[in-house]
């Protein structure tokens, strides 16, 4: 995936930041959700994005790739600001891809469908080397056998690999994750987890809300903790779990790990 | 899916006692005793009417269908006349039958895939008016909408002399709605051929574009090349053809009008009265079908970076037609029944002709037969097409 940033995200920020928000605010009506978010994101950087419940991570993540408007402050990703403007639009979200917590797979395509829809639409590629890709990256999920299935035949851990090997096949510089593992069975968690590692090892940028702090201490370059739509603490794991500096960053860690 | 431990235990029950107690007795016994009233009462029915019949001396079968109607019939897809035989006049009555069925589910599904549509826009008065299109439609007896429509053209349009002339050569009175037609010539019928060429070319031309984008992923304009060849090829063969422009305009002599095609009032009724009575509810098919897919597919595709356009069609629609398909299937079936309201206006439809020819006749059992026969022809021909249909787009599920 190793790609130089884009002469423009250097000139415009100055640093090799692939994603650079700056003094982001958010609303939801009268509901201030985000509140000055300044976030500057490395190239091939891996950042954990916790806190509790309704804090604003979701928010926080889509906007990243428009799936929220933000109203006040710049985001830029890999050189692009985004504004109203959909081609722009369409352009970042062809480099960044995302999972949800909910899969979200198409049910009337089988898994290999899914995969190829948006190189063939998006990318257009022929369909033989889309469908090579594909078969790449499902084996590399490991679900390369189930192929030919729909989605409504496997498993959420299985689902949820399939939705990841689909992002990955736009070949993505960035990839999003929203609590990827948390609407999965207890058994299905390592699985998913195993493969977010080695997608993590192949030096991928990536950003993930998630509450799986092991994944956080072995591959996060950075935690970042949010409450109340306000980044409240970033740091690098070790700093993070062992030595908290707020208070509301203590109370969220003892809460999580008492479980 | 192991069903061993159940047909253990059906096992264990199963003695060579026979008691009412015993569920497979029971089912036996009530079995035997509804099918024997059944056959006693289909019996009686049978006896009882074969008796009435004789006694009114009235002979069963269909040989009446040969004979000479002589009632008139105010409007026919085919030529007839009085002299015509029962067949003939019923044959009338079931094409018309099929063209307002036909006409009224094209008018209705457009007409209540745009309100549905409308009833999930942002724009709020558009909403409002969509929701408020439904409740009335939906509430109205379609009886009553009948008239309405009906009494719009007879009682409020004005007189053939004084015809409403809103386009050169289109005419609204109280006998209907008159518009020019071409006048005969062989490029018409040339016309007809060129545009089934279009249509085969524009099938083949999707195909070629399909097999185009698997080789090289180039997506080539499918839906813009099909409307050029489909109205194209017949525009071509009107300009090769000496593009004869000779229309047949109706005109007044004496008290009606002569030349042009003809919509009848009753025709006109019938056909706008159930379309949109029935648009009414597939508007509510096609909104909670739209509805009914999450809106994280949206979501998932938008991020994948699909346009909102291929998002609709390659992820939204397919989706939404499945939940659609089958409630669609079913307002069809009601909007073709509901056609033998035309019986109240005096439309000429299946059911309004072998009316005439039970009265006449005293054939009611044959006359019924061949109406039941006929709905359910067409009922499950359309039944047939939207199951065959809901297969191709059904999903698999875990
Ligand atoms: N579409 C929306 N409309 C109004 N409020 C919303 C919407 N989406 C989220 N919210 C609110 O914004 C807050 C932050 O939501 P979210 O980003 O999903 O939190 P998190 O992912 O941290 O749990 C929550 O209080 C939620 O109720
Ligand atoms: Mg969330």
């Amino acid at each position: 995936m190793a790609t130089t940033t884009s002469a423009a995200a250097q000139r415009q920020t100055g640093t090799d930041a692939i994603i650079q928000c700056v003094g982001v605010h958010k609303w939801y009506g009268e509901f201030h959700v985000l509140k000055d978010i300044n976030l500057s994101v490395r190239k091939g950087e891996r950042i954990v994005v916790c806190g509790p419940s309704g804090s604003g991570k979701s928010t926080l993540i889509r906007c990243i790739n428009r799936l929220e408007e933000h109203q006040r402050g710049q985001i830029i990703v890999d050189g692009i600001e985004l504004t109203n403007n959909l081609k722009n639009i369409e352009l970042v979200r062809r480099e960044v891809g995302m999972v949800f917590q909910h899969f979200n797979l198409f049910p009337h395509l089988t898994v290999l469908e899914n995969c190829t829809l948006a190189p063939i639409w998006v990318r257009r590629q022929p369909k033989a080397e889309a469908e090579a890709t594909a078969m790449k990256y499902l084996e590399r999920v490991q679900i390369a056998s189930q192929a030919n299935k729909f989605p409504g035949q496997l498993s959420g851990g299985q689902q949820q690999r399939v939705a990841i090997a689909r992002s990955l096949c736009m070949s993505p510089k960035i990839m999003l994750f929203d609590e990827p593992t948390s609407a999965l069975d207890p058994e299905m968690v390592k699985e998913v987890l195993d493969v977010m590692i080695g997608l993590a090892e192949t030096g991928m940028t990536m950003l993930c809300v998630t509450h799986e702090m092991g994944f956080a201490k072995s591959v996060a370059d950075r935690v970042i903790f949010m409450d109340r739509g306000e980044i409240v603490e970033q740091n690098t794991p070790d700093e993070f779990f062992t030595n908290p500096r707020s208070e509301r960053t203590r109370l969220f860690l003892s809460q999580i790990l008492s479980h | 899916m192991t069903s061993e431990s159940g047909g253990a235990g059906r096992g264990a029950h199963s003695g060579f006692t026979l008691s009412i107690n015993d569920p497979t007795v029971r089912a036996v016994v009530f079995q035997v005793l509804i099918i024997g009233a059944v056959v006693l009462l289909g019996w009686w029915l049978v006896h009882n009417t074969l008796d009435n019949l004789a006694r009114r001396s009235i002979a069963t079968g269909f040989g009446f269908l040969e004979r000479e109607a002589s009632f008139g019939i105010g409007e026919s897809m085919i030529d007839y006349h009085p002299r015509d035989s029962y067949g003939r006049a019923f044959l009338v009555g079931v094409l018309n039958t099929l063209k307002v069925s036909v006409i009224g589910i094209i008018v209705a599904t457009v007409i209540g895939t745009l309100v549905g549509i409308a009833r999930l826009s942002s724009n709020w008065l558009l909403a409002k008016l969509a929701s408020l299109y439904v409740e009335v439609v939906r509430n109205v007896p379609p009886l009553l909408q009948l008239f309405v429509w009906y009494a719009v053209i007879t009682e409020s349009m004005p007189s053939v002399r004084e015809a409403f002339n809103p386009l050169p050569g289109v005419f609204l009175s109280q006998r209907g709605i008159k518009i020019p037609v071409p006048e005969s010539d062989p490029v018409w019928n040339w016309m007809i051929v060129a545009l089934l060429v279009g249509v085969a070319a524009a099938i083949a031309m999707t195909r070629w574009a399909r097999a185009r984008q698997a080789r090289t992923g180039q997506p080539f304009p499918v839906g813009l090349a099909s409307l050029g060849l489909i109205f194209g090829m017949p525009l071509l063969t009107w300009l090769v053809g000496g593009a004869p422009t000779a229309m047949d305009v109706p005109r007044v002599q004496g008290f009606n009008f002569v030349g042009g095609a003809t919509m009848s009032p009753e025709f006109f009724a019938i056909l706008f009265g159930l379309s949109i009575y029935t648009a009414g509810f597939i508007a509510e098919v096609v909104r909670s079908g739209i509805v009914a897919v999450n809106w994280g597919q949206t979501e998932a595709a938008r991020s994948l970076g699909l346009s909102s356009g291929n998002t609709l069609r390659l992820v939204v629609l397919p989706q939404a037609l499945r939940v659609i398909v089958p409630p669609l299937t079913s307002q069809y079936l009601n909007l073709t029944k509901n056609s033998s309201l035309a019986l109240a206006i005096g439309y000429p439809d299946l059911v309004s002709i072998a009316n005439t020819t039970i009265n006449q006749t005293g054939q009611s059992i044959e006359g019924v037969a061949m109406i039941m026969g006929t709905y359910l022809t067409i009922s499950l021909g359309i039944s047939l097409f939207m199951n065959w249909y809901n297969k191709r787009i059904a999903l698999v599920e875990r």
